[in-house]
């Protein structure tokens, strides 16, 4: 084992598949640990023990976290477009004035199913998937802490997903909005099967945005690569475990709701129904004490790219490390203070809403203070301009005038001109596209290569960029004058005597410039999966350690768990140190555990292997919230197939017992 | 422990589990911290298993236990919303009849004795103990389930009746939710406990799941208040 234990040589081989079994070895008596270079023993060995089985059942059983999480992104991606299409059609039907393209009725589910499908089904899930496969790899471990939880909620996520999609092509489609206000969405208007298909999208995408929260503030906390101690973790890890102890704490809120909801529909009860005592703002506080730390879940992660991308790409340590971890920390409090100012526009005490509008201008302050940080690491850098930073830079400009539009509708009297009209459409597209899908896609394009061991295309790449900036700006920003100029949202059509009709077209023309963008980006990856110039394991120069390995990685991440010295272990090497661990099994799942502050070795960990029990799991839990939203009996009896499940999932094999007691030894 | 001393005395009569236990336990190799070999750490002979914080599973189950406790707290919040919002409260319906739910308090907080004791035996790895004790706390859970099912019948109100109704319901549905969702668990860990060989990470599970319900326990307190004291006052 050379020092470089985990600094490899650009395009290093991975090793050749192993015919000889290390289980075989194990029972003669043999035992292989790693700690070894590629090519031997050991390495042979782990590409053994942690490659997924070949054909269909392999696949549905993985709970590798690099499948899993390029699933999710793929799958959100499909669904990205597939809800862009959606606005397209709404786009053309507003072109023109009194245009007769799609009438009130479909109107309705087209606005709901695009902010539905881009808020749930893409932005968080996405942003999500991105850190499965990121996390673990950046944290310098070998898989998930719950690998076969990851599994099922992606599975939950995706029938979840089709569930609403399959709905619409019926005609079922959700048609109350994104956020479903009571009592439209209630028993009285919401009649038919819509909004129940629309609350259990919900629950299950809640559902799997929890599980995958839960397992990715494990990883952070407890499988840390020896040495990363708090003061040493990248700021993507930062932004990760911040994101996900937000979800832990707000995700509840929006569950709820939704199930009240659901009870009000299915079993007659009256929580939102003031003529028997209930209330129908309540569901406002519950969806919006979810729903803006919701654009926090999604805005933060995004932080987390751009604090990865800038200093490669700027060729220098982050400037202000302590002051960005801080200010991430600091959004992540204050997006609990936010929530009542989507609800300026209802009866609440007044002296609440200066304090919710004094809470919305806080949070400029950490936002403010990272602009600088980065500012300054580009300003004192060596700048290296490539999409990825591209990116970047357009995620500066927009989001900077989305939060000047912020300032502007934080504010009590000015929101209550603009609320429900067409400027707050065009101050949440700026914040959330520039604020997210600009440095998704530049984290796509620096990521790329680690994916799938292939370079993105450069100037397809620029071109891309240049349209989605141009045609960004050209869709969204009339939007601001014509929701000034009184024009509502959600409105299937105008009269010409409004006056609105050229702006509409205009932004008309920018969706269409967005729309060729995107083409230019599926024609990219497509292009560059099959031709793209081949990627080292480090191909950027960057310092975290994702790049420490193979592009693609192996199954097993490192050949050998990397020990850390610095914050960036790839640029900077203490010469005193460890750097590799040496020790675990090669012939099963092992991993590491390590202290929370400090990351010291501590535990032993042997992962769960791959099984279909979390495939099963996941359909029964979907059959039972369809059986309990048709008849109130389903949501007993069929709670029956999803405990099976569970249980099956847990039973410990004999095989699984006897790997554990080899390798035991008492704490 | 005294404590402990004084529990474990019915097993220790004779019992050719407990020194088979006790055997097993000596057999297991101690470990050692990770060591520094040249450019590699060690950490061949680290614990393949570890309770409390040291566990991964500790993590997860803190993860889902702050979740619902938020789910528990948003839904007492909308209680006392909807309480706030009507001149009358119950209004519609008696209070429930607090024979039943007080009951099931004393029941719960004697639940958390065995739990308490099988949580220590299983730190112990002393197999007859924690069979032991599981059971007695599975007992005592099935006598809890029962009170459950008496307190459901007292409620005295329908979930479609009010608001008042809706409420009450669904928090103490969602408590009992929680309540059968874990007595479940247990059975499947205890059985677990009766498949021997039984590795280390299985009286992690026994630990963890004693922590869970501590959670459930410690929960019922203010669900019990709200549900039974919150139309009285």
């Amino acid at each position: 084992m050379n020092a470089d234990a985990y600094a490899l040589p650009a395009g290093a081989a991975p090793p050749g598949r192993s015919e000889r079994s290390p289980h075989e070895a194990a029972t003669r008596g043999e035992r292989v640990l790693d700690g070894e270079g590629w090519g031997s023993a050991a390495a042979l060995a782990l590409e053994h023990t942690w490659r997924d089985r070949p054909g269909l059942l392999g696949w549905l059983r993985t709970n590798d976290h690099k499948r899993i999480g390029l699933r999710f992104v793929v799958t959100a991606f499909v669904f990205f477009v597939a809800a862009g299409l959606l606005a397209a059609v709404m786009r053309a039907q507003l072109a023109f004035p009194d245009n007769p393209l799609v009438g009130p009725d479909l109107y309705n589910q087209l606005f709901t199913m695009h902010g539905t499908t881009m808020m749930f089904i893409f932005a968080v899930p996405v942003m999500q998937g991105m850190a499965v496969y990121l996390v673990p790899l950046m944290a310098g471990t070998r898989n998930t802490a719950f690998p076969r939880m990851t599994a099922c909620a992606y599975w939950l996520y995706l029938l979840g997903a089709l569930s609403l999609w399959i709905g619409f092509a019926l005609n079922t489609g959700g048609d109350a909005g994104w956020f479903a206000y009571v009592p439209l969405a209630g028993p009285q208007y919401g009649i038919g099967k819509r909004t129940d298909v629309w609350n259990n999208l919900i629950n299950l995408t809640e559902a799997m945005g929890l599980m995958v929260a839960v397992d990715l503030a494990t990883v952070i906390f407890k499988m840390r690569a020896p040495g990363m101690s708090l003061r040493r973790m990248p700021l993507f890890l930062w932004a990760s475990l911040v994101t996900s102890l937000m979800i832990i704490f707000a995700m509840p809120s929006v569950m709820l709701a939704a199930n009240l909801a659901q009870f009000d529909r299915t079993f007659a009860t009256h929580f939102f129904n003031p003529s028997e005592g209930g209330d129908v703002l309540i569901w406002q506080h519950l969806f919006w004490f979810f729903g803006h730390p919701e654009v926090y879940f999604i805005f933060i992660p995004a932080l987390g790219f751009v604090s990865s991308i800038i200093p490669t790409f700027a060729r220098r340590p982050m400037f202000g490390h302590d002051a960005v971890v801080l200010s991430l920390v600091a959004t992540g409090f204050l997006a609990f203070g936010l929530w009542v100012h989507h609800m300026f526009a209802t009866n609440l005490p007044e002296l609440g809403k200066s304090f919710f509008t004094a809470m919305s201008y806080m949070i400029a302050i950490p936002t403010a203070v990272q602009i600088f940080c980065w500012i300054a690491t580009l300003w004192t850098g060596r700048i290296n301009l490539r999409t990825p930073l591209l990116y970047v830079l357009g995620f500066f400009a927009i989001l900077v005038l989305g939060g000047l539009t912020g300032i502007m509708v934080g504010s009590v009297p000015f929101d209550l001109q603009a609320h429900d009209s067409y400027f707050v459409v065009a101050h949440l597209h700026y914040v959330l596209l520039g604020g997210a899908v600009f440095p998704l896609f530049g984290a796509f394009f620096y990521w790329f290569p680690k994916f799938t061991g292939r370079m993105m295309g450069e100037r397809l790449g620029r071109w891309q960029f240049t349209l989605f900036f141009i045609g960004f700006n050209v869709a969204f920003f009339p939007m601001h004058i014509l929701g000034l100029a009184g024009m509502p949202r959600r409105i299937y059509t105008y009269a010409a005597e409004t006056g609105w009709g050229p702006l509409n077209l205009v932004a008309t023309i920018g969706a269409v410039v967005i729309a060729v963008s995107i083409l230019l980006f599926v024609i990219n990856v497509v292009r560059s999966l099959a031709k793209g110039e081949a990627a080292s394991a480090d191909p950027w120069g960057a310092g975290t350690l994702e790049w420490a390995t193979l592009s693609p990685p192996p199954a097993f991440n490192f050949v050998a768990l990397p020990v850390v010295a610095s914050r960036e272990p790839l640029w900077a090497r203490e010469a005193d140190e460890p750097t590799h661990v040496r020790g675990l099994s090669a012939q099963t799942r092992e991993g590491l555990v390590t202290t929370v502050l400090d990351a010291r070795p501590d535990v032993r960990y042997s992962y769960p292997t791959p099984t279909i029990w979390p495939v099963v799991a996941a359909i029964t839990v979907v059959g039972w919230l369809f059986w309990s939203a048709m008849t109130p009996s389903g949501m007993f009896y069929g709670l029956i197939p999803p405990a099976i499940a569970f249980i099956a999932w847990y039973w410990p094999t004999q095989k699984e017992t006897a790997e554990q007691l080899l390798l035991e030894r008492r704490p | 422990m005294n404590l402990r001393r004084i529990v474990s005395g019915p097993m220790r009569a004779g019992n050719d589990a407990q020194a088979k236990a006790t055997r097993e336990r000596q057999t297991t190799p101690g470990s050692t911290p990770a060591i520094r070999r040249g450019d590699a750490l060690d950490v061949e002979h680290l614990p393949s298993y570890g309770f409390g914080t040291r566990s991964l599973m500790w993590w997860g189950t803190a993860g889902m236990s702050t979740i619902e406790g938020m789910g528990f707290a948003l839904m007492i919040a909308v209680y006392f919303d909807l309480k706030s919002r009507s001149q009358m409260w119950p209004n519609e319906g008696t209070p429930p009849q607090l024979l039943w739910g007080t009951l099931n308090l004393v029941l719960a907080l004697l639940s958390a004795v065995p739990s308490v004791f099988a949580d220590d035996a299983a730190k112990d790895r002393d197999l007859a103990r924690v069979r032991f004790w599981m059971i007695v706390f599975l007992v005592i859970g099935l006598g809890l389930l029962g009170v459950r099912w008496l307190e459901i019948n007292a409620l005295n109100v329908r979930w479609d009746a009010s608001a008042y109704g809706s409420a009450v319901w669904v928090l103490f549905g969602l408590h009992t939710f929680n309540v059968l969702t874990n007595y479940a668990d247990s059975v499947v860990v205890t059985a677990v406990m009766f498949k021997t060989p039984v590795d280390g990470k299985r009286y992690v599970d026994i630990a963890e799941n004693a922590g869970y319900w501590w959670f459930i326990v410690l929960t019922w307190i203010p669900i019990y208040a709200v549900v039974y004291w919150g139309p009285r006052f």
